[in-house]
Parts: C-alpha cells; structure tokens; sequence
C-alpha cells in the first residue's frame, strides 16, 4: 500500500492547533521553535505559499477568548490579537478616541484583507512599513505577552527589533493590544506615502499623538515615524518642539525639520534616501496639523 | 482590392450595446483559464531557473531529482531533439531552456514533471547547476558600447556600423527629404533625450498550460494563449513533430497585450509529457511571470525637431535605441517607424537600434515599440508649442498626416482620422476647462498600423435556425461578440441566434496571432464573408424550392425572396425555414472564407490627461483623462470604449509608477505586483472617451482596429501634463515621486 500513497503522504509536514486558552497556546508554543500563530493569516498564508517559511507547527489563536473582542478598560480599550482592521473600523467608540490608530488600521491591504488582517499580526510580523505600529506608538500603546513565565505588558515600540525580529521569547505571544484613555482635548492621525493610493507598502509612515488645553495649546506630543529606518522610530524631541505652541509655522517647520533629520532611511526599489527624508517631514507635518484639528474638535 | 470592400449602409445589430455572451461564464466563474483543466494521471511540472543575469552553464547534474519519488521526468537543454533551422524558433528555443549560457535572471535551465508541486519543489532544489558567473549588461546605452559584455556573437545584421558592439543586432532608417535643410528654416529647434523604463503588460492570468504527447508524437495541448496556431507551429518546429499531430485548445485568457504571442512554458511540458509518459500541468508564479515571460523593451531616444513661429514643423530627426532582452526583437524599429506617423514632415530621418541585454526577452506589448518613441515626440513638439506660445492642438492640426500625406515610414495614407481625433479633442469640453493650482494639461497623438492576416472562419446553419460559427483567435477582447453581430447583421437574424466558439488547431486553417488590432478587422472580414457565402448557398436551396433561377433570389432581413415581379410570387423563405428542409434540398448548410486580410487600416488616437503634482511629496494625481480615437465603426462601442480605456491606463501606468528594477547584481527586484506597481482603481477619475467613425475601406463595414492605439499617446499626454504641472520637463519614465520631486527641487 506504501508505495501508492503520494509522496507526501504519510508524512506529517505540519500540525495544525487551534487551542481554546492562552495557556494551551503557550504550551504548543513553547515546545517547537519552528511553530508559528495564525491569527489573521494574511502574511503568514502569503509566505507559506511562497516557500520563504515551512513551520512545523501552526497555532491558531482565534478560538481563545478574548481574541476576537474590543473591550473597554480603564477608560481605554483592550482589542484581542486576533481583532481584524474590519473589525476595528466598525467600533464607533474606538475611532471616536484613537481615529488615527484606526485609520492606520484600516489602511493594510484591499477590503478581503480587512476582514482578517489584525493589528498584532502587523506588530509581529516586524515589518519596518507596517502601517499600524507608528500609530500605536505615538498612542502610547502596550501589549500584553503571554508566555511560559506567565503574563507581561510591554510598550509597543518595544516589540520589533529588527526587520522581522521581535523582542518575543520562545512559547510567547501577544494576546492584546492596550490603548490607554484618550485625555479630553486629545487625538491622532496617521499618514503614510505611498505611490499609488491604496494596496501599497508604505514608503514614510509617520503617527501623531496630541493632547491640548482648552485654549489649544500643544501639552502632550508624541510623533512616531516608520518605514525610514529598521524599527519604528520616535521622534523624541517632538514634544518639545510642540508643546506649548498652536501647530504655528514656525513650530511645524521645526518639526518637519526634527523628523527628516531623526528618519534613517535606506535607498531601495521604493525611494530615496533623499525623498524619504524630505517626506517624513512633510508627512508629519500634514499629519500633526490632522491630530491637532481632530483634538481642537474636542474642545468642550 | 482592399479599397473596394467598404459600402455605406445602416445597421441594425452593429453598433448596438447586447450583453457579451461570455459574460455569465466569467461572473460565475464556469468559465475555464489556463489552470482550470486536470488530466487523470497528471503530473505538475516546474521549472529551474538561472539566479544570475549572466552565467555560463558549465555543468547540470539532474540525477538526484530524477530518483526521488514522485519524480517522473527531469529534462534540460540536452533533452530537446532538434535545433530549430528558423533563427527565431531557436531564440524560442533557447528562451524556453537555456543552451549553454543563462542569459537572464529567471531564466529556465532545467524542469522536472513530478506527482505533486511539493514533490517537484523538492526535486529542482537537488538539481545541481554549476554556473560560471559572466559580467552582464543591462541598459541599452551601456550595452551598445564596444566594451560591454556580449550576449550572442555573430549576430549582427547587415547595416549594424563596426563603432556598436555586437549586442546591437539590427539597425533600420526611414524617412525622406533633408533633417538639415529642414533645420535652417525654423524658428526654434528643440533636442532632448528620453529614457523610458521596461515594462510589463502586467495580465492578471499566469501563463499556464497542460500538455500530453505520446512516444508516437501525437499530442494534446491545452493553453493560455494568445495564439494556439502560434503555439502549435512553434511547438512543432522546437520538437520535430508535424503540426497536424499536435491539437492545440486555447483556454479562456485572463489578459494578454501581446505577452502571450508566443510560448514559455509549452514546449516544456510536451517534452515532459513525452518522457513521463503522462499529461503534465505548468503554471507559472506570479514571480516567473515577471522574470521570465516578456516585458517590453527600455529605451533611450533622441528627437530633434524644427518649428517656425506660426507652428509648421521644418525638420524631424529620431535616433531610438531600445533593449529587446536577451533576444532579437524589432521594437526599435517599430518605434523609429512610428514616432513621426502622426505628422505631415517635408523633412525626417528616423534610425531604430534593437540592442540585446541580460534581461528576459521582450514579448510585444500592445502597440510594441510606439509608446515610448510617442512619448519623446510628442513631448518635444509640446515643448516647442509651449515656447512658442502656440496652443498644441493647433500645432498637431496644422501638421497632421492627412489621406494623400507620404507617412515617416513609407506609404502614403489613404483615409484616416487623426484630424478627426484633434478637432473633437478641440471642441471637446475638457479642453477649455478651468484647472486649479499645481495641475497642468497634457495632450499627446498616438498612431498603430493595425493588421490584417491569415484568417478562418467556418458559419454552420443549423437544423433549429440558429447559427454556429467558428474562429480561430482567443476572445481576447470581446470577440465572440463581435462576431456574433456582425453574422447576424449580414444574416439578418437577432444577434443571440448566433454562438460563436473559438475553434481547436484542427477544426480550422492557420490563423495569425490575436495581434495587431487584427481580430475584429480581420476575424469580422471573414465572419462576414462566411455569412454571404452561407446565404448564397441558402439562395439556391429557395431558388431550387421555387424552381427559379438564383439570380433572381435575393436575401432581405434573414430570408430568401423573389427578386423582382418576373421571378414569380413565392413568399419569402426565412433562414430557419431554409435550414429546416435543408437535408432534402442537398443536405446542411455551412459557409465559410479563408484570407490573409489586407487592408488593416492605420488607426490615430489624442488623449487628454490633466494632473496634478503635489509640490511636497511629487506626487502625481490624475485628475481627469479624456480619449479621442478612430475605431473606422465601432461594433460593440461598449467593448471599444474598454480598449481605449484599458490603453489608457495602462500608459497611464508606464508613465508615473511601472518600472523593471534591478540590482546591481543584475537581478530583479520587484518581481510582484507589490512593487511593480500598476494603477489601481482608486489611482484613476473615469477614462473618458469619444469614438470617431472615419471608415475603413478595408472592411465591409468600415471596422479599424482599435486595441492598440490607445496605449501610445498616454505616456506622452501624462508626461506634458506633468510638465506643465510641475514647471519642469519631465524626460525620464517612470514619473515616480521621487524623480518628481527631485526635478522639483533641482529648479
């Protein structure tokens, strides 16, 4: 009978699991280096096809609780790994609070990929374009990793490490993303650049984070840039260019000044190092002015 | 005579709008592409392919994939049989499977046929190919020097000076009178360089195809194609079988542009069929597709044109270097002979340079060769319109080719409709409309020669009244409509009676490719033709019913009548009448005609493009697009409303964001649709269109091609656009923010 069998068959080339809690997902995580989660699949799938990957192990997180659900919490909102940019969109009160985070959401792949594609996936997966991540940088997001040696929560700019590299141990994974409160008078944007006008890689993607007194005067500011360097980049003394102006001229050509100079970007197949720069700062101009009339709309 | 086949006359089918017949096929997803077809005992076959641009093949050792199991056949270079005498066919050849150099990135030098596409991953990853890596070339500039690296030796044709290195393979002139005199009389002479980047026609469809051929060289291919004659011919030849062996069934093609006229993969998998023993299934990734079928050709061209002040162009020169890839290919040419056809020129010279280069071998692309040298034409005769305070329209009426103008490249016109493209494009509201701050307006005229060719078509009448009717040529862009209109109009029955099939290799003679603009032309000759024989045929079955003669009979809205008063009172025989007593009056009815159609009729086109730059990122936005064509008479006006278009976009396209983009080590780069990035539907306002009607004397019914005319102006009318827009003359394609917005900072 053996040699009837196809090739392959016979062979056991992969294991599928979709654990119903998180412990059980650590457990399948912690004993295969080579596993990986499926959440969204829509790189995962993509790079299976491909052949660039050929894990032993495939974890689907989607059946734990809470994966698949936004929640309020502590005046903010905990949105499960497994929440797709679809998803996110439709919740009024999240866009209401984080428009930026959620734009920048709803920004990775065509419609199709929406309705999978999740923000954790995009966090990752790495990517030093990922649409999202500037965002919930400037948000001043945390996510929480569980794993063998139980439950963490970390800033968001601390997950990626390098191109395709996260600062995740073996058997953890991120069970949530945390956006905290939104301070009245507060709100973001994001922006990125690409050449066509969606489906597209971004080539500068540049989140801002703002918060005003009641006269409109910058108090908080957090400015996050992405695709001009390894990792997501903060432009640390955004704040201090910011805070305590109205967003006049003077204070966004500083700004743009600070984000073309901070940007480290490279030469490749989709832009300069020259044209990178010049865009973060237009970018983040365009985007901090955004966030600032966003928030001025708070004003109670 | 060509010039005699057009007649006035009113229509009642053509012209008008019906649902196509393959639409249902294609929404449901009934209808079957290249990949949709399995064979029992079918095996998936794939392809190794060179990771250099440039290497010798020193040694293939296939012995570990060919003991794997699963394998069933491995085969390289050494297993094809023949050595094509055809120059061309052994280009085919060798771009199937490399011989003893690998001569671009992606390209084939072994495959295996296995019982799973795991189980052939596994086996080409064992195939071990020892390569010794050669310099290579890839711009065409480079590759004409003397120093650069040499693809094929001894290849140069008569006419290639000794000062270009031996990559330049052709060398063609054209034009008449004297550039120099011409010179002297202008008031202004403008000379640029223009670079325009490879490109892919970017169909959605992967090439695919599933073969079967046995030890006694019978053999069955079905294929994605844009010309199953072509493929069978070609697969002939590569193999030494006789064509009448190899039935060749096109599939429904998911997009083509020229890119599926000619073979890839199908040669391949006939020969792995043959030694497996078994029917074998390719298709290629998207990733192959942009590595290894055919982009079109990169370009560097120099124009020089003379203009007095009151418009009259004196002189044109055009030097047009173009890289074809790894083989011969003749866009150089095409581009020299076309780039001036818009103009009515008492001087012009025009020299075509087809250069040879580490890149996979051009396939035409829709119009090959003219978009780019219209780019550089049209974008100097902007220019000078510009500083000479003139408007452009004006100035490319008032030297526009006219029926009785001698044309750059030779002939002299008969009718044709640039004129018409150009008042209607004057008259039309876009042209006086407002533009707002940082936008700018384009215009640009485009010309293709269309084509004509070897053409079948077999009409049956059958018993029910209805009519089944046979061509040779995939449905590429609507043409079972097409013909089924223009049958029913000569038939005089509805339009929904007749079903067109795209015939197999047997069931017709030789058809030329689906290329040229040349079905609805030529395919609609023959439908038409084919119709008036079945009804001559149907006459004589009334006239023997009437006992009368049938020159007495005549054919009138889908029936046979009495011609006149003397030829008796008989009521008129309809044609499902006739069909219905048929076997009794000398068995069934079926016309046909065979041709190599003459007569094409050459097609012009002006598009209007308005864009706006954003002067922080320069970004380009189209904003509005409008185009002006000839389409002779437009048959289904909806499907040649989708040509021009589809043209227009994918100029579009080539002229802001499409680019082959290589590294230094000579690889691709962008090899996906991530990266190569053709428009998107949000990237593009509605794509206006106006259809002229200057009628065809070639065609019964007056009928142009239109498919490709519409990609040779919109290179040129973005690139003006932009210029205008941006205050700067943009050159260089594509027009990518970043070129944008460095020529904005360098100003």
């Amino acid at each position: 009978m053996k040699a009837r069998l196809h090739p392959n068959e016979g062979v056991i080339a992969m294991q599928f699991q979709s654990p119903l809690s998180v412990e059980d997902a650590v457990a399948f995580l912690a004993d295969d280096q080579n596993a990986r989660i499926l959440s969204g699949g829509t790189d995962l799938l993509v790079r299976l096809r491909l052949g660039h990957i050929a894990p032993s192990k495939i974890v689907d997180i989607k059946k734990i609780e809470g994966m698949r659900s936004i929640t309020r919490e502590d005046g903010g909102f905990r949105i499960g790994a497994a929440v797709s940019g679809a998803e996110m969109n439709e919740n009024h009160d999240l866009y209401l609070a984080w428009p930026g985070v959620v734009e920048a959401a709803g920004l990775i792949g065509s419609t199709q990929i929406q309705g999978r594609a999740t923000i954790v996936g995009n966090l990752c997966n790495a990517g030093p374009a990922a649409d999202s991540v500037p965002a919930l940088v400037a948000a001043s997001a945390t996510a929480r990793i569980a794993g063998p040696s139980g439950v963490r929560d970390v800033l968001v700019q601390d997950i990626p490490i390098a191109p395709g590299q996260t600062s995740l141990k073996i058997g953890e994974l991120v069970t949530s993303i945390f956006l905290p409160a939104q301070p009245v008078n507060g709100s973001d944007a994001y922006l990125r650049f690409i050449p066509r006008t969606e489906m597209d890689i971004a080539v500068v993607g540049c989140g801002v984070s703002l918060k005003l007194d009641s006269a409109g005067t910058v108090v908080q500011a957090r400015v996050a840039l992405g695709a001009v360097a390894p990792t997501v980049l903060l432009v640390e003394n955004a704040a201090e260019i910011l805070i305590g102006t109205q967003l006049d001229d003077d204070a966004l050509s500083a700004l743009a000044e600070a984000s073309s100079s901070v940007a480290n970007p490279i030469d490749d197949k989709r832009g300069t190092i020259a044209f990178r720069k010049d865009v973060s700062g237009v970018l983040t101009c365009r985007a901090a002015k955004i966030a600032y009339s966003r928030a001025k709309g708070t004003v109670k | 005579m060509p010039k005699d086949e057009f007649t006035p006359r009113t229509f009642s089918v053509v012209g008008t709008r019906p649902l196509r017949p393959d639409g249902i096929d294609k929404v449901t997803g009934r209808a079957r592409y290249g990949a949709d077809i399995s064979a029992p005992g079918m095996l998936t076959g794939m392809v190794l392919r060179s990771p250099h641009a440039h290497a010798r093949i020193c040694s293939i050792d296939t012995s570990v994939a060919a003991a794997m199991p699963g394998v069933k056949a491995v085969i390289t270079r050494a297993d094809f049989p023949v050595h094509p005498e055809n120059n061309g066919t052994a280009d085919v050849l060798d771009n199937c499977m490399a011989d003893k150099k690998a001569l671009y990135d992606g390209h084939a030098v072994a495959a295996v046929a296995a019982s799973s596409r795991r189980a052939a991953l596994d086996a080409l990853a064992t195939i071990k190919v020892v390569y010794e890596v050669l310099p290579h070339v890839l711009d065409v500039d480079e590759a004409m020097k003397l120093d650069a690296p040499i693809l094929h030796k001894g290849r140069k044709q008569e006419g290639v000076p000794a000062d270009v290195s031996d990559n330049v393979l052709t060398r063609t002139e054209y034009g008449h009178g004297d550039p120099e005199i011409g010179f002297q009389m202008a008031d202004l002479v403008i000379e640029r360089q223009f670079k325009t980047a490879a490109t892919h026609q970017g169909y959605i469809e992967p090439h695919s195809c599933l073969a079967t051929l046995g030890s006694d060289g019978q053999g069955d291919l079905w294929v994605c194609t844009q010309g199953h004659y072509m493929a069978r011919n070609t697969c002939a030849e590569i193999l030494g079988l006789d064509s009448g062996c190899l039935r060749v069934t096109p599939s429904e093609i998911g997009g083509g542009f020229g890119g599926k006229t000619t073979v890839f993969l199908e040669p391949t998998a006939l020969l792995l069929s043959q030694k497996s023993g078994r029917p074998v299934k390719m298709t290629m990734t998207r990733e192959e597709v942009f590595r290894a079928s055919g982009p079109t050709a990169s370009t560097s061209i120099d124009i020089k044109i003379g203009m007095t002040k009151d418009g009259t162009i004196t002189a044109a020169k055009g030097d047009y270097r173009y890289q074809n890839g790894a083989y011969e290919a003749m866009n150089g040419t095409l581009g020299a002979m076309t780039g001036f056809a818009p103009y009515d020129l008492d001087h012009v010279n025009t020299v075509g340079w087809d250069v040879v280069t580490n890149r996979p071998k051009a396939a035409a692309y829709r119009a090959p060769g003219a978009p780019m040298a219209a780019f550089a034409v049209e974008s100097v005769i902007d220019e000078l319109a510009y500083k000479l305070g003139l408007d452009p329209i004006e100035v490319r009426l008032k030297n526009a080719a006219r029926e009785g103008t001698k044309s750059a490249y030779g002939p002299t016109y008969p009718a044709i409709g640039l004129e018409a493209t150009l008042k209607a494009a004057k008259s039309h509201p876009h042209w006086s409309a407002p533009l707002g701050e940082n936008q700018g307006r384009g215009v640009a005229c485009g010309f293709w020669f269309n084509f004509g060719g070897d053409t079948c078509v077999s009409l049956m009448v059958n018993p029910d009244g209805t009519v089944s009717l046979s061509e040779g040529n995939p449905d590429i862009g609507g043409s079972r409509a097409a013909m089924s209109m223009m049958a029913a109009e000569e038939l005089g029955i509805p339009m929904e009676r007749v079903r067109t099939i795209i015939a197999d290799t047997a069931a017709l003679g030789q058809n030329e490719v689906t290329d040229g603009s040349r079905v609805t032309f030529a395919v609609g000759l023959a439908t038409i033709k084919a119709a008036r024989h079945a009804i001559q045929i149907m006459v004589e079955r009334a006239a023997m019913t009437w006992g009368i003669d049938p020159e007495a009979v005549e054919w009138v809205d889908g029936a046979a009548q009495p011609a006149g008063p003397n030829a008796g009172k008989h009521p008129p025989m309809s044609l499902a009448e006739i069909a219905a007593i048929a076997s009794n009056t000398g068995g069934p009815i079926s016309g046909h005609f065979e041709v190599n159609a003459e007569g094409a009729g050459v097609s012009f086109g002006t598009h209007i493009a308005d864009t706006e730059v954003d002067p922080e990122t320069g970004a380009v936005k189209i904003i509005r697009y409008t185009v002006f064509q000839d389409a002779g008479k437009a048959v289904h006006p909806s499907f040649v409303e989708g040509q021009l278009q589809g043209g227009a976009v994918q100029g579009i396209g080539w002229a802001l964001n499409e680019e082959y983009i290589y590294g230094k080590d000579g690889t691709l780069q962008n090899a996906g649709f991530l990266d190569y990035r053709i428009p998107v539907a949000s990237d593009l306002p509605m794509i206006d269109t106006a259809i002229l009607e200057i009628p065809n004397p070639g065609h019964p019914y007056g009928v142009r091609g239109v498919g490709e005319t519409g990609i040779v102006p919109p290179l040129a009318a973005v690139a003006n656009s932009v210029s205008r827009a941006a205050g700067v003359r943009m050159t260089s394609l594509p027009m990518s923010p970043p070129k944008v917005l460095a020529a904005l900072k360098k100003m």
